[in-house]
């Protein structure tokens, strides 16, 4: 992989260049809180964020969109407004960046999501590290480095940034600002490693996921399943901001006073009650507290049979947005507490 | 002009789109029991009518214009391609919406989905087909797959139970099949108010005195509602039947069909790709599956 490194007072100028590949959007401040947002001026961009309220998901597989548009006569006409629109998501955290990855392989395989995948064709990331804070416990998770998935990435070593090249459009982006990405030396490599050593160094929260599934089974019918489900509202926020849920509700409206209609999809989460009820009224996850048992399981223990890991990135936005405090880390904390029946 | 399918299948960005229903129209209503009609659908493209195979045991999503999209299985056998039949309860929006469309109206079908029965597992041994109530629809692809590729099996058995004879799904054609005797077709209600049914009364389970079984070469496809399951699954064990030899047709809520929108999942997976169709055994080593 190509390693190059741009000196920090180039970066505003870099920025006014690489705009000419995509409409520049980045994390901005928004009430003590971070979006990720179209920029109107670059000094409204924060490169150095905690993290935002809505992951990077919302570009790909945006909150609410519509895919088709039924015509009688016609039938199903696919919607493709706004497929084709070049964005660059720049300041993306290597989590982010990760869960992205993850999010691919969902929407690929067989039945690949075109929808998903033309925006992913069409939506430029350069990604940026960052350090751990209280909630982050993308380490444990095995995300806080990515090696693919982003077009640029940059390591922030203090007087420059170091840029990992990851696509031929991210070699592009350096091209096309002439000489203002340096090649690296020798002795900048320890920066680098300097760096690495002090993020590691950071990370206030561990968690052990290796043996987790086991551990997941054995505790199935866990009485903390209940207590989880006697605080859980089941306001769904949790799934709303996961860089990595991704079930979709469908729903068909008609346009008043004619037969034509949107087919519309829309975040959906397996917290709501709905999310398993069949129309003859049986709802296989109707109490509160398998449901949220049902989150958690998918995501520590049915990914890693599907998909070979956790889909959680540890990312750490559930817990920050939980109104009841349900934490993630304390969830798996508790399961693995050996528990001594003797002693009780 | 041109169809919307065609109009995306040559759409750069959304060739080969997944989502894409194609229009099919209602070529035939028939009222088989209240509230649950048989509907005929035929692909306007003709190349679609011709090509389109499924595995019995596979389902569609099926669009209702305006209303929505729905998993329905379908019920007519590969064996005899051009329409499709779907036997279709109604119980909520988009079913009460096919409910008010007639003969030449237009539906969206895209699929076939999920994994079927296992038909080259099942080749060379004996079939039971066990089913109440509306659980007859799945199960009606594969005995009529059965019965057209007569060779492929050994004996071939169906166990069929309904409240009452007018609640019975595919009533004339099945015990038509009654007297045939390249199947040994068991049929019962459990009751027979108006005195006209020729066939077994009684409970469902009530009809393992009639087959002879042999569990070691036989493969069970059950399908009905939780209570038909219940009393069928303990009859199989008893019997002796390997876990891995009851096949049973689970029913999720889906809104792709295609593993992406998380509705249908049991544990960890995925009902519309790795089932509908799951071995007694994948039941028991999956929670919530049953
Ligand atoms: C693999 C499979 C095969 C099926 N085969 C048949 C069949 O052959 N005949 C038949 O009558 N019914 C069948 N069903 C059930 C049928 O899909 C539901 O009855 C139907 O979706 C109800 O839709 P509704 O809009 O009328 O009900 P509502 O309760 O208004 O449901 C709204 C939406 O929820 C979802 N949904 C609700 N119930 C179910 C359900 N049971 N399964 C899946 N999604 C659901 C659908 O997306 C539906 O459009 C099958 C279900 C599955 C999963
Ligand atoms: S489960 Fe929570 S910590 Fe894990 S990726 Fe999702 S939001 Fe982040
Ligand atoms: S954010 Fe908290 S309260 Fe809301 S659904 Fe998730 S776990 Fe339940
Ligand atoms: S129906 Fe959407 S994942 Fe199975």
């Amino acid at each position: 992989m190509k390693i190059l490194k741009l000196p920090k007072e180039k970066l505003d100028l870099f920025a006014s260049v690489v705009q000419q590949f995509g409409e520049l959007h980045a994390p901005v401040e928004q009430d003590g809180k971070y979006v990720f947002k179209r920029l109107t001026r670059w000094s409204d961009a924060r490169l150095e964020y905690d993290r935002t309220i809505l992951p990077p998901k919302k570009y790909f597989l945006p909150p609410q969109e519509s895919i088709f548009r039924y015509r009688p006569g016609e039938g199903f006409v696919p919607v493709t407004d706004g497929l084709d629109q070049r964005i660059i998501l720049f300041g993306v955290h290597a989590c982010d960046v990760y869960a992205m990855n993850i999010l691919d392989r969902v929407f690929a395989g067989k039945y690949r999501d075109p929808y998903y995948q033309a925006r992913r064709k069409n939506i430029a990331i350069i990604g940026i590290d960052c350090l751990p804070d209280k909630n982050c416990f993308c380490r444990s998770m095995r995300a806080d480095f990515v090696d693919h998935g982003f077009d640029l990435f940059f390591y922030d070593t203090g007087d420059y940034y170091q840029a990992l090249v990851g696509t031929a459009l991210g070699d592009d982006m350096v091209q096309a600002t002439g000489s203002v990405f340096e090649p690296m030396d020798a002795a900048e490599i320890d920066d680098y490693k300097r760096r690495s050593l002090n993020k590691r160094r950071a990370f206030q929260l561990d968690v052990e996921i290796r043996d987790l599934p086991e551990i997941f089974e054995m505790e199935y019918e866990s009485e903390l399943w209940d207590e989880l489900g006697d605080k859980c509202l089941s306001c769904g926020s949790c799934s709303m901001v996961c860089p990595t849920c991704y079930c979709y509700d469908v729903s068909d409206d008609v346009e008043l006073g004619s037969r034509a209609g949107d087919r519309t999809r829309s975040w959906d989460s397996c917290l709501f009650y709905d999310h398993a009820l069949v129309g003859s009224g049986e709802n296989f996850r109707g109490p509160r507290a398998s449901r949220i048992k049902f989150r958690f399981y998918h995501k520590q223990r049915g990914f890693v049979a599907e998909y070979g890991r956790p889909s959680c990135v540890g990312c750490g936005r559930c817990s920050n947005a939980c109104p009841v405090g349900i934490d993630v880390v304390q969830v798996i904390d508790r399961l693995r507490r050996v528990e001594d029946v003797a002693s009780r | 002009m041109l169809l919307a399918d065609e109009v995306a299948s040559s759409h750069p960005v959304l060739a080969d789109n997944p989502y894409q229903p194609h229009m099919a129209r209602i070529v035939r209503i028939y009222k088989m029991v209240d509230n649950n009609h048989l509907f005929t659908l035929r692909f306007m493209e003709d190349s679609l009518a011709h090509s389109f195979r499924h595995t019995p045991g596979q389902f569609i999503m099926l669009s209702v214009p305006g209303a929505g999209e729905m998993p329905i299985s379908i019920s007519s056998s590969p064996s005899r391609p051009e329409v499709l039949e779907l036997c279709v309860r109604r119980v909520g929006r988009v079913t009460n919406a096919l409910y008010r469309l007639r003969t030449n109206d237009v539906v969206g079908v895209r699929g076939p989905y999920g994994n079927g029965y296992p038909i080259s597992e099942i080749t060379g041994n004996d079939l039971l087909l066990a089913a109440g109530g509306l659980g007859m629809a799945p199960l009606r692809s594969l005995l009529w797959y059965a019965l057209d590729h007569r060779d492929k099996f050994n004996n071939i058995t169906l166990m069929y139970g309904a409240k009452r004879p007018e609640d019975m799904l595919f009533r004339e054609e099945l015990t038509a099949l009654v007297d045939r005797t390249d199947i040994n077709c068991l049929l019962t209600v459990d009751a027979d108010p108006g005195g006209t049914w020729r066939n077994h009364v009684g409970l469902l389970p009530g009809l393992f005195d009639h087959a002879k079984i042999d569990p070691l070469r036989t493969y069970a496809a059950v399908c009905g509602p939780p209570v038909v399951y219940k009393f069928i699954l303990q009859r199989l064990l008893e019997l002796g039947f390997p876990k891995n030899h009851i096949l049973m047709s689970l029913e999720r809520r889906m809104k792709c069909g295609i593993g992406k929108c998380g509705h249908c999942s049991i544990g960890y997976k995925y009902t519309c790709l790795q089932g509908p169709i799951f071995t007694y055994w994948d039941a028991i080593n999956l929670p919530e599956m049953i």
